[in-house]
């Protein structure tokens, strides 16, 4: 009696993931999908045009905001993260891998609105001196996105390399190969697939990061010429305009949301792609 | 003869689609210490977990035939299988002392039954660990982590655990394997003693041991009960010549 | 390991070891910078008083309250939930099960699901939907399914590593499953499960989109589940973004590190005693 009160007890705990994720799916698309259907997924993707106030919602400012500070941050974040990775799987001792694996830990653990802030008091002003424009622009994002992505591309990445048999690389050194050698020839391509998902998780966490990157931006709505001007991402259009929006208004930053939603199934799809690939 | 404490009746068991034990009849009897001894993959363990239910934890297990305990069908549809596993204890071969004290280890078994006063849970954490030969080194650290025991004082632990519910049965699956010598044969002494009050049954690798040990022994082979003899006998003039050249180590 | 061979293998050895350093110098730098210019506006009066002129005077205590009243809120309800749900799939589902797969399938979507996204669910689901209102319930609650998975996760990687022989062995006894589970199993697994929670815990305190957008952005000190609250970090993004007190901000900021300071020290020390106890 007691037993399977119990049991039922806990099918229903593991039940709340699965409800979980269907309620999101149902009432973010719920209040997404008739607002783009109105406007016409076309012009709600295509158009630069966002002006709530007369009804004109175009996202596509945003879309290439997004965009330009995810793949900014990947551009020196990968490089970056594998370097890392290399270090702590392949170079470091357990002592220095072990005070390593402390501070990614930490990075990890930094909450974003903090990185967001140090980007705002440092990075901006830099930028504004030194680099030229405001300061508030795609490239301070994609500097502070740069680092916020490291601990979850180090994470994965570095597992994978680890995870590379050790007679691979016995066997490359014991023919001749130097260090490097072993390493770009037989242990990067061997955890491949592993440190693709690591990528590409790095990159669904870059575009879906927001108070790093409205802190830093600059927010403004149109297509920049140059990545020291100032962007809006999706993320930030929810954020900056969800405390006064009404109406359509706030069914077009749900639709916005959704936009978003959708980059990261496709961006999960892949990397469960690729780590299938792999094995 | 009447003294039988287990009786085995036609048990065959499957993993799967593959047939681990064939058919197997054999009267185990009372207060008496039986050997299981056998290549391994021989069926002897899994023999041995079918005498309190245990297989079924293993997905896709069936059983057939009949175990009987006490004159009851342990197979049958109205058996409670805590009862049974009350009954009938185990020890297994890897000491495996649960991670909280001595003491609590000890009426762990007792607390589950529904005993809660202190003072009858003290007297049964007493008698299971003197019976068990663990009283004296443990007596006064009842409550230090049982993981800090030795491997040989922790299987006695795990023997004290199973003595304290009062099983009439006791399985031991290898319990000296991962042992050193000393307390390996602390272990045998332990047996010997304990048979006076419980029925034993052991599967072992070792023959020396189970020619120590045991009186009577079973020689397994692919699932099939070969021969079950009293254990001089056995070892002395084997009836089956696979018998004879397992015990004179020709195979397996 | 060695340093690599030639010239060249020498200079790519640099330049990894270099990105390395690079990396540790800016978790320093970050660290250092807040702490340097956070220290001097922490003090009694910024811990216990409420701020006042939104924020550019006075302390930021109803920001403290709101930000461990949303965590505990959360885990009240993620806790056992998340657990529940490990025990579940581990304990009382067989190993290659399809229930099992869909429960982790959706468990990864949701901990990709980027925060903003949850604020909005929480927004139109507990906020709008059912009435909760920018309340401490409405955040927490969308906190609550923010960590789910993590709990859910972490919780079922220290059950599976709890020995089979622990199971069996308290099953031999005559232990019901439900006994061997709660008696045997869980606490066997607890530093790993707390491991979790602790991670878990620093997760809800730096979030701040999702807060935002559920709990609101109130000053006042809340004191019902129904109040609306802002956290420590939604008071650091006005402060810094609206250019309220750039000193309080680095006061606020300062605060948050120290937390996930300590939180991640108290994890790794919680993992630490985990592995001690399953090898004794």
């Amino acid at each position: 009696m007691k037993e399977t009160l119990i049991e039922k007890l806990l099918f229903f705990s593991a039940l709340v993931s699965i409800l979980a994720i269907i309620l999101i799916i149902i009432f973010i698309c719920s209040q997404g999908i008739p607002l783009v259907a109105r406007v016409g997924i076309k012009n709600f993707l295509f158009s630069t045009t966002w002006d709530p106030a007369n009804g004109q919602f175009g996202i596509a400012t945003m879309l290439v905001g997004s965009l330009l500070v995810t793949i900014g941050a990947l551009i020196w974040g990968v490089p970056l993260g594998m370097a890392l990775s290399i270090f702590l799987a392949e170079i470091a001792s357990p002592r220095v891998a072990g005070i390593m694996t402390s501070m990614v830990e930490l990075l990890a653990g930094i909450p974003s609105v903090v990185y967001g802030f140090f980007g705002l008091a440092v990075i901006v002003p830099f930028i504004r001196e030194y680099i030229g424009g405001p300061g508030f622009s795609a490239l301070a994002g994609a500097i502070i996105l740069g680092i916020m992505i490291l601990p979850t591309i180090v994470n994965i990445a570095c597992d994978a390399i680890k995870a590379v048999p050790r007679e691979y690389t016995e066997g490359s050194l014991a023919l001749g190969a130097t260090r490097w050698q072993t390493i770009s020839r037989i242990v990067l391509p061997a955890a491949r697939s592993g440190i693709i998902a690591a990528i590409v998780l790095g990159m669904g966490r870059a575009i879906g990061e927001t108070m790093a990157v409205v802190m830093v931006t600059g927010n403004v709505t149109r297509i920049p010429g140059s990545i020291v001007e100032p962007v809006r991402t999706m993320t930030s259009n929810v954020v900056l305009e969800m405390g006064y929006a009404s109406g359509d208004h706030q069914l077009a930053l749900f639709a916005t949301g959704m936009v978003l939603f959708i980059f990261i199934v496709i961006l999960n799809l892949v990397v469960t792609a690729s780590l299938k690939a792999g094995e | 003869m009447n003294s039988a404490a287990i009786m085995v009746r036609g048990l065959n068991v499957f993993y799967q689609q593959y047939q681990a034990l064939h058919h197997i009849d054999i009267d185990i009897e009372s207060n008496k210490v039986t050997a299981l001894i056998g290549p391994s993959g021989c069926g002897k363990s899994t023999f041995l977990r079918s005498l309190n239910r245990l297989n079924e934890l293993i997905e896709g297990t069936r059983t057939e035939g009949q175990v009987v305990i006490d004159g009851v069908d342990i197979y049958a549809e109205d058996t409670d299988v805590v009862k049974l596993r009350k009954q009938v204890g185990i020890v297994f071969q890897k000491p495996s002392a649960f991670p909280m004290s001595i003491y609590d280890n000890v009426a762990y078994g007792p607390r589950i039954h529904g005993v809660n006063k202190r003072m009858v849970l003290d007297e049964i954490v007493e008698k299971s660990l003197k019976q068990a030969n663990l009283w004296e080194e443990v007596k006064d650290r009842l409550h230090a982590s049982a993981l800090r025991l030795s491997g040989g004082q922790q299987q006695r632990l795990v023997i004290a655990r199973v003595l304290s519910v009062n099983p009439a049965i006791i399985l031991m699956d290898e319990p000296a394997s991962a042992l050193d010598p000393i307390s390996a044969s602390k272990l045998e002494d332990l047996i010997a003693e304990l048979k006076t009050t419980y029925t034993i049954v052991i599967v072992t690798h070792n023959m020396q041991q189970a020619a120590r040990v045991s009186d009577a022994t079973a020689f397994f082979l692919n699932g099939h009960l070969i021969e079950y003899q009293p254990t001089e006998k056995l070892f002395v003039h084997p009836r089956d010549k696979r018998t004879e050249d397992y015990i004179t180590g020709r195979f397996g | 390991m060695k340093p690599f061979g030639n010239r060249r293998e020498q200079l790519i050895y640099y330049t990894i070891c270099s990105g390395a350093v690079f990396v540790a110098l800016t978790l320093v730098a970050i660290v250092a910078f807040v702490a340097i210019k956070g220290v001097g506006c922490i003090s009694w009066e910024f811990l216990t008083e409420i701020p006042s002129r939104m924020g550019k005077e006075g302390g930021i205590s109803s920001a403290i309250v709101g930000t461990l009243y949303l965590t505990l809120v959360a885990l009240v309800l993620s806790v056992p939930l998340g657990v529940g749900a490990a025990v579940y799939l581990t304990e009382y589902q067989p190993r290659v099960s399809r229930f099992t797969r869909l429960v982790e399938l959706s468990a990864e979507a949701l901990a990709g699901i980027p925060s903003i996204v949850f604020g909005l669910f929480g927004f139109v689901f507990f906020v709008i939907f059912l009435g909760w209102g920018w309340s401490v319930l409405s955040g927490g609650l969308t906190l609550a399914l923010m960590i789910l998975p993590t709990i859910m996760r972490t919780s079922q990687e220290a059950i599976t590593a709890v020995p089979v022989e622990f199971r069996e062995n308290s099953l031999a006894l005559g232990a019901t499953k439900w006994q061997t589970t709660s008696k045997i199993v869980i606490p066997s697994a607890l530093p790993g499960i707390i491991t979790g929670v602790i991670l878990s815990i620093g997760r809800s305190v730096g979030e701040t989109a999702a807060v935002l957008l559920t709990a609101g952005s109130a000053l006042g000190m809340p004191v019902l589940p129904t109040d609306p609250a802002r956290s420590m970090a939604v008071h650091l993004y006005f402060l810094a973004s609206e250019g309220i007190s750039m000193e309080r901000a680095y006061g606020t900021a300062l605060l948050l590190i120290i937390m996930i300071l300590i939180i991640n020290y108290l994890a790794n020390l919680s993992l630490r005693r985990f592995s001690y106890r399953l090898k004794g």
